[in-house]
């Protein structure tokens, strides 16, 4: 099933890798810099699924969940958190925030679009 | 050009021979790039009285060596006849000057030998070798000796 | 098509470098005081960002080092530990590693350990203090964070102390549970409102094994009490997998916490394992989040959940049963690593526009080049189309007027490509400043300005090494010792400063330090002993610190380990001259002492005046030129025997033939109606050359001579010209620098060497 993802992240090299891993899975790749320009982007394209780091200039990761989630829209769909810490800490921060799930960087592309299938068929 | 030993084998050493002042010379064809007319050279204050100056060689720039004076002949006679060969060496690039290019030859090593050791009155020679074609001298040109050395600025 | 991978990896590196760039700015900005969290952040992410590419390409060393600093900087980021001056010295030298690390993974070089090893341990040292802190710290803000997005937090996750990834199983525990589990699910509100999904979740043991599911529907009340924004749903499911526990236990990893979980093996199932594995977490806190709450859809989606209504009560209730077979899809792999290695399916889809791409150098070298033989091309078109007497206004003329300012349009934009900002070269030096200082005990701070001047990529490159000789040798030879400085009523921190400008079409790039200036007595001293001078010479001031740029010349009495490596100031010279440069020195006993290097924009193309001398053509660097003249008898003067001067205005300026200079001719015999081009030099002295006639007025593109031939004395490069013909380029203040300045002739006729 091919996926429509928007993934976020301020680091272009961690964009360049989503967008191969996705885009070689067969999904269709939307990139955003920050939460800002990802907030932007989600006024134009309904991902299946969003995915998001959450270091990030102007409008970090918990902020932008949060306004997504403040979205009636976009209350329900999947949003996976991009972390470097695997840490219990961050994955409850991110679900406090509204996250569905979360990747743990450096990703495993098979991984990915596993957790990818867990959260979005 | 005269059509003679044009076999060439392994143990031998293709020459392009060409005419300086009343003397016979070579280079290896290896080094050389291309042979083309002469043209009016742009002379470089402050250098050497054989380097002529440079010329446009298809937008770079190259140096040419007027051989004979190089070579401490006397001044060839300037004409329409001159012939610029421009030869590679060392990663570098020079038009040399000549009266005229002669012929290609196919020298086995073994019919080259070394000048013989003359207390010239030049401090270093400009002949790697010799060998005899139909009762001709050729020398066999050590390019290195005649470029100019590269840094001899006077800063 | 090249290897995605290797282009994201070298894209990587050309982030890193941005990134380290960004580190220093942060750093400089903190060592100044700066107290915006923000400046703080962005030194964290920096660092975080260059960990976390350098994980994905398994450059363990980079991701070692930056990890640490990254802690530290978490620290500082979260004002748990306040960095003074020298922690932040160490940050500086920490970001100066980072970037040494990034270059050697990406030129593959191998990592000296005597490099990393004593910041490590100072940077270990920092956060071994904070080490306690650190440990309750790691349960704290996990709540504390959580306050933004409402009320709750996770009081009591039992698995916080754990830094697993994942909630792992005693090993080999789950590994001897051959046959498959079985799984009961029932998820919390929670676990909706967070934008899951059961149906996906259910879909992924599907693809462990053969499914056998349950749903367990009693608990859905009669209509009249069914609360749409309440989880009823309880599924029971059998995986007959291979997989083991931890295999299970990922699929639920996202749900943890929000639903009732119970996993247990089929068969032979160790008890010991049941509690591990019974990840019951009953979290209601969650429910309440001010999260947009909305029904739970999924159950209505799911295919097992229409029989729902009729689901009969009890401990074994009769189940509705439905088997999913496994799709052709991957059965039971075993491993991770086997599905992490399948090859990507599709070729990658174009995706966002991009607002920058990676361009091999040699392509705009190319370009550049091609674009230098473009602007050759058109002149000598122009040219042909002038000799061939057409009509300044036909059609042809236009068109090739138009044709001409495209030209240059295009090598304007092709020039810029290879401009850049001068800051990456100067960050450099901060670097250099700061271990040079450190290793001649001084305190020393470089000061930066301009450095988003923009400057030829290549003479950036070509700058650096004479750059980092001035700037040591400034630390060196040029700053006190703290003590003189103290004991000269100077602050203890000495200062090099680095500035770059425009000025008048070249780069004005200045090294100053504020230290004792030179030392005229000795540096005159250590040339008569060299023999550079003869004792009685008579030099001024500037003569003498002229002599820095003599070679072999070197002021240090002790040669220090820094800038005695047997390079001096004439290397420095040489280089900058190659790059079509010139340097000066100015100095000021007790104040210091300035390096001034003006250099060309662009090694590429040239504005320029043709002048016509002694039958060559010449171009003149229009910026060298002041103005133009023709000479009256009453202009010249006559100064001693064999020069003249020229009146202009209120000043007198010395008189040089060109013709004479270059070697072309002797004196002439009078200047008068002479035309002259008044050059202006860098240091404000001025000089007049006399020219046989001025032809024109153009762009030109620099041909270097020195690869081909070397360099000549007076002359900065050649040029192509519309005739095909080569003119050289002349160095203004070289030749002025040089000059013999005769203007009348004497009998000799070869007194004109330079």
């Amino acid at each position: 099933m091919s996926l429509e993802v928007l993934a976020v992240d301020d680091s272009r090299t961690m964009r360049d890798m989503l967008n191969l891993a996705l885009s070689s899975a067969g999904f269709t790749a939307h990139l955003a810099e920050d939460g800002e320009h990802g907030l932007e982007v989600l006024k134009t394209i309904e991902p299946d699924v969003i995915i998001t780091d959450i270091n990030m200039p102007r409008l970090d990761g918990f902020g932008f969940i949060n306004a997504i989630r403040s979205e009636e829209k976009w209350s329900r769909v999947p949003i996976l958190v991009l972390t470097t810490e695997s840490a219990d800490e961050l994955k409850a921060k991110a679900r406090a925030a509204g996250a569905t799930g979360w990747i743990v960087k450096p990703f495993d592309p098979a991984k990915l679009v596993k957790a990818l299938q867990m959260v979005a068929g | 050009m005269t059509e003679q030993n044009k076999h060439i084998d392994s143990d031998s050493v293709e020459l392009l021979s060409f005419r300086v002042g009343d003397q016979d010379y070579s280079v290896d064809i290896m080094s050389v790039r291309e042979i083309r007319g002469s043209a009016k050279a742009t002379s470089l204050p402050h250098s050497p009285s054989f380097v002529k100056g440079v010329i446009n060689l298809r937008g770079t720039v190259l140096p040419i060596i007027d051989l004979a004076a190089r070579l401490g002949l006397e001044n060839g006679v300037e004409s329409e006849r001159n012939v610029i060969i421009v030869v590679d060496f060392g990663g570098r690039t020079a038009g040399l000057m000549v009266d005229a290019v002669s012929d290609i030859l196919a020298i086995p090593h073994d019919e080259m030998q070394p000048p013989p050791d003359l207390a010239a009155d030049q401090a270093h020679t400009f002949v790697s070798a010799l060998t005899v074609v139909d009762d001709r001298m050729i020398r066999i040109l050590d390019l290195a000796s005649v470029f100019p050395p590269r840094d001899e600025e006077a800063a | 098509m090249s290897d995605p991978m290797a282009e994201i990896r070298a894209s990587f590196f050309i982030e890193a470098e941005e990134l380290l760039e960004s580190l220093q700015d942060g750093l400089q900005l903190m060592v100044d005081g700066d107290t915006d969290p923000e400046t703080v952040n962005v030194v964290f992410r920096a660092v975080h960002s260059i960990k976390g590419g350098a994980g994905a390409f398994g450059l363990d060393d980079l991701v070692a080092f930056a990890h640490r600093f990254e802690t530290v900087m978490d620290e500082v980021r979260a004002e748990r530990f306040h960095p003074n001056a020298e922690t932040i010295r160490l940050f500086f030298s920490c970001a100066d590693i980072l970037g040494d690390l990034v270059r050697a993974a990406r030129d593959d070089e191998p990592v000296d350990e005597a490099v990393t090893a004593p910041v490590l341990e100072k940077l270990e040292l920092l956060v071994g203090i904070e080490e306690e802190v650190e440990e309750e710290l790691d349960f704290t803000p996990s709540t504390l964070t959580l306050d933004f997005s409402g009320d709750g937090g996770l009081p009591d996750l039992p698995d916080l102390p754990d830094l697993e990834p994942f909630p792992e199983p005693i090993d080999g525990a789950g590994s001897e549970a051959r046959s498959g589990f079985r799984v009961t699910f029932k998820p919390h509100v929670a676990l909706y409102t967070s934008g899951n999904e059961p149906l996906y979740l259910l879909r992924a043991l599907r693809d462990l094994g053969d499914i056998t599911l349950t749903c367990d529907c009693s608990a859905i009340p009669d209509l009249p009490n069914f609360d749409p924004e309440v989880a009823y749903l309880t599924w029971d499911i059998e995986v007959a997998t291979e997989e083991d526990h931890q295999a299970v236990v990922e699929v639920f990893e996202f749900v943890e916490g929000l639903c009732e979980l119970v996993i247990t093996p089929l068969s032979g199932a160790n008890p010991a394992e049941d509690d591990q594995s019974s990840i019951d977490m009953a979290q209601s806190s969650l429910a309440d989040l001010p999260i947009a709450p909305s029904p739970p859809t999924a159950p209505e989606d799911l295919p097992s959940a229409q029989p729902v209504v009729e689901a009969p009560k009890g401990p074994e209730p009769a189940p509705i049963v439905e088997t999913v077979a496994t799709p052709d899809a991957p059965t039971p792999q075993t491993e991770d690593e086997t599905s992490a290695s399948t090859p990507p399916r599709t070729p990658p889809t174009p995706t966002q526009p991009r607002a920058t791409v990676r361009v091999d150098l040699e392509r705009i070298d190319r370009l550049v080049n091609l674009v230098g033989e473009l602007v050759i091309n058109q002149a000598m078109l122009s040219q042909s189309v002038t000799e061939a007497g057409l009509q300044p206004n036909s059609p042809v003329s236009t068109g090739l007027e138009e044709f001409q300012q495209l030209t240059r349009d295009i090598q304007e934009s092709v020039m810029m490509i290879r401009a850049q900002p001068i800051k990456s070269l100067f960050q450099r030096m901060g670097r250099i400043v700061r271990e040079s200082s450190a290793s001649v005990g001084k305190d020393a701070r470089l000061h930066t300005d301009g450095e988003n001047t923009e400057v030829d990529k290549t003479v950036i490159e070509r700058l650096a090494d004479p750059l980092t000789h001035m700037i040591r040798n400034a630390v060196d030879h040029g700053l006190e010792t703290t003590e003189q400085r103290l004991a000269a009523g100077k602050p203890a921190e000495g200062h090099v400063t680095l500035t770059a400008r425009h000025r008048s079409g070249r780069i004005l790039i200045e090294v100053a330090d504020d230290g004792a200036g030179i030392n005229r007595a000795r540096v005159r001293q250590k040339a008569v002993e060299k023999g550079l001078i003869s004792e009685d010479a008579a030099l001024s001031d500037s003569d003498i610190d002229n002599l820095l740029f003599m070679p072999g010349f070197s002021t240090a009495a002790e040669v220090s380990n820094l800038s005695g490596r047997g390079v001096g100031m004439d290397v420095v010279r040489s280089a900058i001259q190659a790059l079509g440069g010139r340097i000066t020195i100015t100095s000021q006993e007790g104040k210091g002492t300035t390096f001034s290097i003006s250099l060309p924009l662009t090694l590429a193309v040239l504005d320029g005046m043709v002048v016509r001398v002694a039958g060559e053509t010449l171009v003149v660097p229009l910026n060298a030129i002041l103005e133009t003249l023709t000479l009256t008898d009453n202009d010249l003067k006559a100064l001693g025997p064999e020069t003249h001067v020229v009146q202009i205005r209120s000043g007198f300026v010395p008189l040089l033939d060109l013709g004479a200079e270059l070697g072309y001719r002797t004196p002439c015999e009078s200047y008068v109606g002479g035309i002259v081009l008044l050059i202006g030099q860098e240091d404000g002295n001025h000089a007049a050359l006399v020219v046989d006639a001025i032809e024109d007025q153009r762009q030109v593109v620099i041909k270097g001579l020195e690869a081909s031939y070397g360099r000549v004395p007076g002359i900065a490069a050649a040029t192509i010209l519309g005739d095909g013909q080569i003119a050289l380029i002349l160095d203004p203040v070289d030749l002025v620098g040089q000059a013999s300045g005769r203007t009348k002739s004497p009998k000799s006729q070869f007194a004109l060497e330079a």
